[in-house]
């Protein structure tokens, strides 16, 4: 379980966070939905640990984040940012490889490469394996750290917009292997979505960011109905019902 | 071992070779003198050569895996000018000091020059990685300006050279040994050559990874200013072999450091070999300074890199 509790984060000065209080329990897909500068990246970075807490307290599993050595917390929660900056010239399977590195410390073991393998077949990373991330389209690229994170095998991944720079197929087929991550075993996603009918489709659960507090927290159908769409983006969505999930209609003229 | 690693173990042993082989006194009478400058001089110059170009070579790869940039290196960022200032400030301060207490001296220089130099290029734009390597000329120049303008008021111009420009000829037994400090620092690089790579791809990937990020910045810049100081104090400032055999190696072996750190390591004792050696014989039977060598040399390679770096973009 992740435990958030009366968490407020101001950069410069600038609040960012304002007492957020929520809890994740294991297992489960959970979005992260609301307008730029609501404060979901940096909820998203605080839990793990890539900015220091000002204030409140953050605990996976009872570990409280700030106060755990990095290589323990790293075996149970891992972490995938949007930008990732300049990469070096590794493989494919070099850069996945680095997921078992709070396990192994480098020393690769033959469960190690049987999970580096699996992450490749997963991801449909096979015939890039030998390719150099210099080389790689964005969105190939994109895949190939989130297969490192699930390379990591934590209970928690934590993505801050992994379907950034995918095109349709894959940024579908990611939310699907996300699916099947949290319905295969027992393993919690939380995922920053900026597509909606991402989150109302693949999601059990969603919470919807302000201003850097929770508005909404609840099922797909629960959360994204057109007066709490209005409150979060300022403008009138109309919501369909379609085969027993909501679709917003959000780009209309 | 590969074919390729075989044949570059090679190359090696065969500028060995041609180092033990070459200078004034000639070894091919045999008898005792022979032996004796073999050992005195010859053998204490050529180990001197592979360690500090396998150290600088080694530590050039460290620094630009922490600054994220290929185009620095200790001989241009500042570090061994900064050495070459502690040492100065030692020399005035304590002029009788032991050789430890200024070794000493040009470590914690040598330490505070690449900390601060990392600690201002990370406000460098990500986007502009050409801006790095002349932030770091700027730096190591003004670094320079403060030692020599430091030297000639305390009329100590005459010693400045012996720092700023690297040579190995007054390399004899019993006045290098401390340079096998060095393969200790190329040993704990190649221990951390995995959380070195893992550093390279940002402190958040790296904390994501479990690595302690910080610990990580700290052992390397110990890597980076203990090399840099055993250099300049045995025998002064070797510029460019840290930053063309990192990026050589890159464009042919990747930037895995487990793998590619050994290479780094054999091209830079190879390349700084070759320089000494060239200098040795140019102007037989005089010698010119290996550092002037390797700048001639390194000069050109770096432009090269930097021409063909703009041109793919």
């Amino acid at each position: 379980m992740i435990e958030i509790e009366g968490v407020s984060f101001a950069h410069r000065g600038t609040p960012v966070l304002r007492d957020v209080t929520v809890s994740l329990p294991k297992g489960g897909l959970t979005a992260l939905i609301g307008p730029n500068g609501a404060g979901k990246s940096t909820l998203l970075s605080l839990v793990a640990r890539l900015q220091p807490l000002q204030s409140g307290r953050i605990a996976v599993d009872g570990m409280p984040v700030d106060r755990t050595p990095g290589r323990l917390l790293a075996r149970s929660l891992t972490i995938m940012r949007q930008d990732t900056g300049p990469v070096g010239r590794l493989t494919v399977r070099e850069l996945v490889g680095f997921g078992r590195f709070p396990h192994s410390r480098g020393r690769q073991t033959a469960e190690d490469h049987r999970h580096i393998d699996a992450s490749l077949e997963r991801f449909d990373l096979g015939d890039l394996a030998a390719r150099g991330l210099d080389t790689l389209s964005g969105g190939q690229r994109q895949r190939a750290f989130v297969a490192m994170a699930f390379c990591q095998g934590t209970d928690y991944l934590l993505l801050d917009e992994p379907l950034n720079n995918l095109d349709p197929m894959y940024g579908r087929q990611m939310m699907r292997h996300l699916r099947d991550v949290v319905d295969g075993g027992q393993r919690t996603v939380v995922i920053v979505l900026h597509d909606i009918n991402y989150a109302a489709a693949y999601a059990d659960r969603i919470l919807a960011m302000k201003d850097g507090r929770i508005l909404a927290d609840g099922t797909p159908a629960e959360v994204l109905t057109p007066d709490r769409l209005e409150a979060l983006f300022g403008y009138r969505m109309e919501v369909r019902e379609f085969e027993g999930r909501v679709h917003v209609l959000h780009h209309g003229p | 071992m590969t074919r390729a690693g075989a044949a570059g173990v090679l190359v090696l042993v065969a500028l060995c070779g041609a180092s033990l082989a070459t200078g004034v006194a000639d070894l091919s009478a045999g008898g005792a003198e022979s032996v004796d400058t073999l050992l005195i001089s010859r053998l204490p110059r050529t180990l001197a050569v592979v360690l500090v170009g396998a150290g600088l070579a080694v530590a050039g790869l460290v620094m630009q895996t922490l600054a994220r940039n290929r185009f620095v290196d200790p001989g241009i960022a500042g570090t061994e000018q900064s050495a070459a200032l502690g040492i100065l400030l030692a020399t005035l301060l304590w002029p009788a000091a032991p050789l430890p207490a200024t070794m000493l001296a040009a470590t914690l220089a040598a330490l505070a020059g690449s900390g601060v130099f990392l600690a201002l290029a990370q406000r460098l734009p990500p986007t502009e990685p050409h801006l790095m390597p002349l932030f770091g000329l700027i730096y190591g120049g003004v670094i320079t300006a403060g030692v020599t303008f430091v030297a000639w008021h305390m009329d100590l111009l005459q010693y400045l050279d012996i720092w700023l420009n690297g040579d190995f000829s007054g390399v004899l037994r019993g006045r290098y040994e401390l340079l096998w400090a060095i393969a200790a620092m190329v040993g704990l690089a190649w221990w951390l050559a995995d959380a070195l790579t893992i550093a390279s791809l940002g402190r958040e990937v790296g904390t994501g990874l479990g690595l302690d990020y910080d610990r990580m910045l700290r052992l390397g810049l110990l890597i980076v200013a203990m090399v840099s100081a055993l250099t300049v104090v045995v025998v002064g400032l070797i510029p460019f072999v840290g930053l063309i055999v990192p990026n050589l190696v890159s464009r042919l072996r990747g930037d895995n450091l487990r793998g590619t750190l050994p290479w780094v390591a054999l091209g830079g004792a190879a390349l700084t070999l070759a320089c000494d050696v060239l200098g040795r014989v140019l102007r037989y039977p005089y010698e010119i300074p290996v550092g002037t060598t390797l700048g001639v040399v390194g000069a050109a390679g770096f432009l090269a890199l930097l021409a063909r770096e703009l041109r793919h973009g």
